[in-house]
């Protein structure tokens, strides 16, 4: 394991400090050593930018609104309700669905890296890793959500979980007022990213 | 007590600033880092705790200073050299790279599909059985420190240490990271969800029926 040591003891730090050429400096020592198929790289990153996104969570949210059979199953046991759909593998290995109602509003977090739910979401948008999200959102929600323009009645609840094991949480938002006749396609264009981490609502049509 | 990574709660920090769904990475780099961290992972030499455990092991100062993926680059140089995969003299380029005994475990382009699938379950069968159920009050550790490694690998966040909170679920039995990041086994046990009411956690909480709630092992736990 690695222990501490004073800054320059890290044997990162024998890496160049631009961090583009630190990154190039260790695949190129780690393809030559052959621990690394560059192939692969290519298909991992394929992968999280044009194949896992939260598009898929969205058609989650937009099923669990449509059809009250999958709702029930999805909060009873999500890991297996969306692995039904496709959505299983790395960093979504436990799911949980926690939905938002009348009063209460749900939000997630990691305050201590960035868990995130990777076959639902992909991989966690900026804000998500950010110092100040992980330090704030835990004790001043109200106050996050401002910053994404978001304000919760006043009545309103927060609970806020902080995804400190291998359970990774989606929240399903509050299905809009005036979708009644809309189909799972529609109602997905409503599900945003956002909305499903908590941090804001679902559109209105 | 704490390490540099354990900042729920934390004043000081600034606004969180939105961004576009349609934005993956921040910079052309970022796709490469993600890519060698979980590529490198593969070759079976630790596991997710050990490599969690090996980020916050940064010196505050870098890990302040760092964006997220130079954090991941810079746990994983750390660990490629503390498990002899590399040597100090390949990262600072002073040697010629030598093929490794452990290429035959490289991660081929064919096999990312099915591996990235897979994931990594981390629910184990325990013989530890669950002293709490659904309802019970419970209090935390005092001090949010593993209490097998001195200033070892713990999920217990120091805002959370020493609280009272009632049993939501039971999520079954999981390796316990304490335990797991140091090389003593997975020793599972069982896991729940918490609920603290945040006038419990916070000074000045927001609203008197705001929860926070946290996954928490059984032995970070103890009836009050």
């Amino acid at each position: 394991m690695p222990h501490d040591h004073s800054d320059h003891d890290h044997p990162h730090a024998l890496l160049p400090p631009d961090p583009a050429l630190r990154i190039k400096a260790l695949e190129t020592l780690l393809t030559q050593k052959g621990l690394i198929d560059p192939a692969a790289l290519d298909v991992i990153i394929d992968t999280y930018e044009n194949k896992i996104g939260p598009r898929d969570g969205a058609r989650v949210v937009a099923r669990a609104w449509a059809d009250p059979k999958f709702r029930s199953a999805l909060l009873a046991d999500a890991t297996a309700a969306v692995a039904d759909m496709g959505f299983f593998g790395r960093q979504g290995e436990h799911m949980v669905a926690v939905e938002n109602a009348d009063g209460v509003h749900n939000i997630v977090v990691c305050t201590l890296c960035s868990c995130y739910p990777w076959p639902l979401l992909g991989i966690p948008p900026g804000w998500y890793k950010s110092d100040a999200y992980r330090a704030r959102v835990v004790r001043e929600p109200r106050k996050v959500l401002a910053d994404f323009g978001v304000t919760l009645p006043k009545d309103t609840a927060v609970r806020v979980w902080d995804s400190t094991a291998e359970v990774r949480y989606l929240v399903i938002p509050e299905r809009p007022a005036g979708t009644d006749g809309m189909d799972e396609e529609a109602l997905m264009a409503l599900v945003t990213r956002d909305s499903m981490i908590g941090t804001g609502l679902a559109k209105v049509p | 007590m704490s390490r540099v990574h354990d900042m729920g709660g934390r004043f000081g920090d600034g606004p969180v600033v939105p961004e576009p769904e349609d934005v993956k990475f921040h910079a052309d780099w970022h796709p490469r880092a993600l890519a060698v961290t979980l590529a490198a992972n593969y070759l079976g030499q630790w596991n997710i705790d050990v490599s969690r455990h090996a980020r916050e092991c940064l010196a505050p100062k870098d890990y302040a200073r760092f964006s997220y993926y130079e954090k991941w680059m810079g746990g994983l140089a750390d660990l490629l050299v503390d498990k002899g995969i590399v040597s100090p003299d390949d990262l600072a380029g002073h040697a010629t790279p030598t093929p490794s005994p452990l290429a035959a475990k490289t991660l081929m382009a064919n096999q990312v599909p099915a591996v990235l699938a897979k994931g990594g379950p981390a629910d184990r069968p325990s013989n530890v059985t669950p002293a709490f159920a659904v309802g019970d009050v419970v209090a935390t550790r005092k001090i949010a420190e593993n209490v097998l490694v001195a200033g070892g690998h713990t999920r217990l966040p120091a805002y959370a240490a020493g609280a009272k909170g009632r049993i939501l679920r039971l999520h079954g039995t999981h390796v316990l990271p304490d335990s797991n990041a140091h090389g003593m086994g997975e020793a599972p046990e069982p896991l729940y969800a918490v609920a603290f009411p945040a006038t419990e956690l916070w000074a000045h909480p927001e609203h008197p029926r705001d929860e926070v709630v946290l996954d928490l092992w059984q032995s970070y736990l103890s009836k009050p």
